[in-house]
């Protein structure tokens, strides 16, 4: 009688372990896949605001057609990337994205160089919302990243791995820089040798 | 203490996390010991007392004092967040108009995506001295409330960094957590108060009373040796235990202003922008007279900018919501120092 009790009790302690590790799969799992929705949002932010930022220094810039022309056709060409994203075309939307990014930098060193075009309240506004994107863009994918490691930590770790299966829980990619540009560390030479 | 900066900010999370369960485990039980431990020493008392004399089998004190406190509790709950920004005069930005609060609006938004959160409700407050706290029960209902010196003091990356650190209190639950131990503290002085008024009273009213309280206690042996034991002790706890539960619920006020510290790291990745914007703060002298103390271990420093913020004295250290600013800054630096020399991190700002 009493054995069989203890042998109850235990039994309830494992299913409800159980049920509490599976939902907290389920939970993570949903994180995980919000977290990478809200990348393309604050991506398809980006491509919105880049139209209202080049009619606005359209004028004060003519003589940087070059520099704007090339955002814009990143811009475009990360928007026709974006159009049909899935999970198997996630290098080219990475590429596509690293490319306009790149361009923007180039375009913000080129406003610097125009103080009077950085004085006018209106860029001043669109060079901040720009920041923000960026800086949503990469915490976003941080968020990302930080959610997902939970997620694949997760599944591997001791007991929760045994409810893996059941919850259909698979390791999540994490986002990575492709392009070896932005990855490679600068190189900085404070030898003082004189070069051979 | 002096380890600490050596961890990175997930070992600095994981460290604080784990502390203030223990924490809050201790206060609980001395909470319980507190109320129910009375009733079992009664119980202990009467158990051998005539059948027909009062035995004290049901845990009335144990379950008045626990009802205090969830009365309290609830009283904070449902006025507490709101009330908070109401006694700063806080408004709100619905539309921002200058660009300090376009920019302290989009780095909300920036933080609430690295922290995984809805975008938070953003109050200014009209006070010059640099401050800012968050309140709100449910991390999905929050509200983040900065001063005006805040904003005009901090640079784009120490806002960011002050506002994850506000974040980190809202992901946390903080809130919740606070009210909860600030509402059991009050049932203690509550209870503290009152019994020691009735004590006082009741000695100078005379013998007459407490003597025929006395027989019932139970001359017959009843009060057993561990009985009697316990008795000195529970009385010694309530002695003390407004000073213990203050100081307990402080620790945990402390820990987890550490906690939200790490925690805004992990937002910005940028642990060196939280702690020059922590020099700044400390570089303000004067208190933010706008926030009230019942606030306080909600900013992101404290609000009357107590003497333990600038000295690193050791008992003044136990009453403090908030750690020394020295000491966060030197955890702070840590965590920068362990994250450039493991370089496992990508930059968020470059994406």
């Amino acid at each position: 009688m009493g054995g069989s009790l203890i042998l109850l009790i235990v039994l309830a302690v494992v299913v409800l372990y159980g049920i509490s590790a599976y939902n907290g799969l389920i939970n993570l799992k949903n994180q995980t896949l919000n977290a990478f929705k809200q990348i393309d949002v604050q991506l398809k932010r980006r491509h919105d605001l880049i139209p209202n930022l080049v009619s606005a220094v359209k004028g004060a810039m003519d003589f940087e057609r070059q520099t704007l022309e090339a955002v814009i056709q990143a811009r475009n060409q990360a928007v026709a990337a974006g159009a049909n994203a899935g999970p198997g075309v996630m290098k080219q939307v990475a590429a596509a994205e690293n490319q306009l990014s790149a361009a923007l930098s180039r375009f913000n060193v080129v406003v610097e160089q125009y103080p009077q075009l950085k004085a006018t309240g209106n860029v001043m506004q669109l060079q901040e919302e720009l920041t923000s994107t960026e800086n949503r863009i990469g915490f976003s994918r941080q968020a990302y990243n930080d959610t997902a490691t939970q997620y694949n930590t997760k599944q591997q770790q001791f007991p929760t791995n045994l409810f893996a299966g059941l919850a259909k829980a698979t390791p999540a990619e994490l986002w990575e820089i492709t392009d070896e540009a932005e990855r490679a560390v600068p190189q900085v030479d404070l030898s003082m040798k004189p070069k051979a | 203490m002096t380890d600490e900066a050596g961890l990175n900010l997930f070992q600095q999370q994981e460290a604080n996390r784990r502390r203030t369960t223990w924490l809050v485990i201790g206060f609980v039980l001395f909470f319980a010991w507190l109320g129910f431990g009375g009733d079992l020493v009664y119980y202990l008392g009467t158990k051998g007392a005539e059948p027909d004399a009062y035995r004290h089998t049901f845990p009335w004190f144990g379950l008045l004092l626990t009802g205090i406190g969830a009365g309290i509790a609830r009283y904070g709950f449902s006025t507490g967040p709101t009330k908070v920004l109401w006694a700063t005069g806080a408004t709100e930005i619905l539309e921002p108009t200058t660009d300090k609060e376009r920019q302290l609006v989009n780095v909300v938004e920036e933080m609430a995506i690295a922290a995984g959160l809805p975008r938070p409700r953003i109050w200014i407050v009209p006070d010059a001295d640099p401050n800012a706290f968050a309140t709100g029960l449910e991390a999905t209902h929050a509200h983040i409330a900065v001063t005006h010196g805040l904003l005009d003091l901090c640079s784009r990356d120490e806002l960011q960094a002050v506002i994850a650190h506000e974040l980190g209190h809202v992901k946390n639950l903080d809130v919740r957590l606070m009210t909860t131990l600030a509402a059991l503290v009050g049932a203690v002085a509550l209870m503290h108060d009152g019994t020691s008024r009735l004590l006082g009273r009741g000695l100078r009213l005379g013998g007459g009373r407490s003597g025929g309280g006395g027989s019932r206690g139970g001359k017959k042996g009843g009060l057993g040796q561990l009985a009697i034991i316990l008795l000195v002790l529970w009385i010694l706890s309530w002695i003390l235990a407004p000073l213990i539960t203050r100081l307990l619920a402080m620790a945990v006020s402390r820990k987890r202003e550490y906690l939200a510290d790490a925690m805004g790291a992990q937002f910005t990745r940028n642990p060196m922008a939280l702690a020059t914007a922590l020099q700044k703060i400390e570089g303000a002298e004067s208190p933010t007279s706008t926030i009230k103390q019942g606030a306080a271990h909600l900013c992101i420093a404290d609000p009357l900018g107590r003497r333990t913020n600038l000295r690193e004295g050791r008992l003044s250290n136990f009453f403090g919501t908030h750690p020394p600013m020295a000491a966060r800054i030197a955890r702070l630096k840590g965590m920068a120092y362990q994250r450039l020399k493991t370089e496992e991190g990508w930059s968020p700002a470059t994406g």
